[in-house]
């Protein structure tokens, strides 16, 4: 008689499966996997696929040169307003996309803060692919931050220490012991940015605009396409939806993997 | 010789202290979690800066915050044991210890991170990852790591405190006869006091940041200072008052009932503490006769036993009152 809980809860799991995978099953029930090659052969798409390979991975470069070493400074070090910057650098996390667009014209576009001393470096962001890395660094870099700040705390402080001791400097005891330690959370951090950065669309289009082969990557090819072209937008998405798919994988992969890299902390118990 | 004197806040009290060992001896600093123990060696190792101090090691100052002196860890180089060993998770065993071969050519190191696992007989296990390892396999892991590193100061963090029983009876004779035979200065911090007498051959008792008593620990354990170093010793401590004394001893009301004699002498009429070892203690139904000749023989109820599975008492020296 006390059946109809367990029974609810059953029913609110199957309803969320079935209602986040149905879409993305359609993407591929919709068009058979012929029609999907097909229409890959479409110039438009191949140019907004090769765009988003080139400037997701810039993006990632940057954000795992930069943030890295800011990741570790922040996970390793207590300063006045360290909970102030971790703060301020994850807000692009919450900032709509195409807040964050008009956020990046007023900062760098021509008539922006920044804007004179781009222009005298004679460097060329909005309408311009550069323009994009920029976009996707600025929406993508607090998923990788994160991730890694949390993978720089998850090493014991006290291996950094003993590498400090047996002769190496900082900087050596950052290269040598925290990164391979934690290098299973910061390729998961990667892998979420990377992902993040594949799917922007708003601040893509409002800083930079959608010009094919320059500044149309593939989320914003696929909103042009639709009008005119559904199948070679259903193809585009299948691909996108793929390397998500490995994407997520990765990440999930990669958390397990940092717990075994750090065998020696679940050892101890 | 090592020669420290520095003074820093922790959390709850400042540590402050002098202390110096000569190359080829062991110091212990001996005192309860959260003394300033750690931080001590911290310290002393370049990890913690204090508010002002001086460290000297062979000659070379090391700290000197009035002279603006503070050489990082890594040119300090002491062989430091972490209290959980501090083993890189990610290395295998050969490559924990060559990570602190630096000083030799990048081609012999991997040869002589082996001969460092061979002399402490764990050569077999040169690829294994310290997750694998038991606590007494990870124990020498850490010391061989540690002394591979041509450390020019031994510094021990509770080296037996992650050890089960079993193991910790080899790991002290071994770990004795390692200090022993360094040739570098070594300072070890334990809570515990038989442990520091086995190692050491000098102890500190250290409290609440500040040391308290210093000598050898036959000597600590038979005059005890304070009724704190007398408990670490594992005595348990009687207060009374002194009542009569002369040149043969002293009389003391216990706060307990009963009267004890001690062999101090000069001790001024008033509220003492006096220490006794349990081991010195012997149990007799009271209508027997005295075995031996004790001095102090007191009426008691025995109100519960334990038994204690056979420990064998660290030191069997006569304890004066205090």
């Amino acid at each position: 008689m006390s059946r109809w809980f367990p029974t609810t809860l059953v029913a609110a799991l199957a309803l969320a499966l079935v209602f986040l995978t149905l879409p993305i099953a359609a993407i591929f029930l919709e068009a058979g996997p012929r029609e999907l090659l097909d229409s890959l052969g479409d110039q438009q798409a191949l140019d907004a696929l090769r765009l988003s390979f080139v400037t997701t991975t810039i993006a990632l470069a940057v954000i795992l040169v930069v943030g890295t070493p800011a990741a570790y400074l922040l996970a390793t070090r207590s300063f006045r307003g360290r909970s102030a910057v971790m703060t301020l650098v994850e807000l692009p996390l919450v900032v709509p996309p195409a807040v964050a667009g008009i956020g990046l014209l007023a900062a760098f576009g021509p008539a922006g803060l920044l804007g004179g001393a781009i222009e005298d470096a004679g460097v060329q962001l909005v309408f311009e692919t550069a323009g994009v890395v920029v976009a996707l660094v600025f929406v993508a870099s607090p998923f990788y931050l994160r991730q890694a700040q949390a993978a720089f705390e998850a090493v014991d402080r006290s291996w950094l220490a003993a590498s400090r001791t047996l002769g190496a400097s900082e900087a050596r005891t950052f290269a040598r012991v925290a990164i391979p330690a934690a290098v299973p959370g910061l390729a998961a951090g990667a892998a979420l940015a990377w992902g993040r950065a594949l799917g922007e669309f708003g601040a893509t289009l409002i800083f930079a605009g959608s010009f094919q082969g320059v500044t149309q990557t593939a989320p914003l090819a696929i909103v042009e396409l639709f009008g005119n072209d559904f199948d070679a937008a259903l193809a585009l998405s299948a691909v996108l939806v793929a390397v998500s798919a490995a994407l997520l994988a990765t990440v999930k992969l990669c958390t397990r993997g940092q717990d075994r890299a750090l065998g020696v902390d679940v050892a101890r118990g | 010789m090592l020669a420290v004197e520095l003074a820093t806040e922790l959390r709850a009290f400042e540590l402050r202290l002098e202390l110096a060992v000569e190359s080829g001896r062991c110091l212990a600093i001996v005192g309860p979690s959260g003394a300033g123990k750690s931080s001590l060696l911290r310290a002393i190792a370049g990890l913690l800066r204090p508010r002002e101090g001086r460290i000297d090691c062979a000659g070379e100052p090391w700290l000197a915050t009035d002279r603006g002196i503070d050489l990082p860890p890594e040119r300090r180089r002491c062989g430091y044991v972490f209290q959980d060993y501090a083993l890189f998770g990610h290395l295998s065993a050969w490559r924990n210890v060559a990570y602190g071969l630096g000083h030799l050519p990048r081609s012999s190191r991997s040869a002589a991170a082996v001969a460092l696992l061979d002399r402490f007989g764990i050569a077999e296990l040169a690829d294994a990852r310290p997750a694998t390892l038991s606590g007494g396999e990870r124990q020498r892991l850490a010391l061989a790591r540690a002394l591979g590193s041509r450390p020019r100061a031994l510094l021990l963090d509770e080296p037996l405190a992650a050890l089960d029983a079993s193991t910790r009876v080899r790991a002290t004779r071994e770990l004795h006869e390692l200090t022993a035979a360094a040739e570098v200065p070594t300072v070890l911090v334990t809570h515990d006091f038989a442990e520091a007498s086995v190692l050491a051959d000098e102890v500190a008792v250290i409290e609440r940041g500040r040391i308290v008593q210093r000598g050898a620990p036959d000597a600590l354990a038979a005059a005890p200072v304070s009724a704190f170093v007398a408990d670490l010793t594992g005595s348990i401590v009687l207060t009374g008052a002194a009542i009569a004394g002369d040149s043969a001893g002293t009389e003391i009301q216990l706060d307990g009932g009963g009267i004890a004699t001690t062999a101090a002498t000069g001790v001024a009429p008033g509220p003492v503490a006096i220490s006794v070892h349990p081991w010195e203690i012997a149990i007799e139904p009271a209508d027997a006769g005295a075995h031996g000749s004790p001095r102090n023989r007191i009426a008691a109820t025995v109100r519960s036993g334990a038994s204690s599975g056979g420990q064998c008492p660290t030191s069997s020296k006569a304890s004066r009152g205090a």
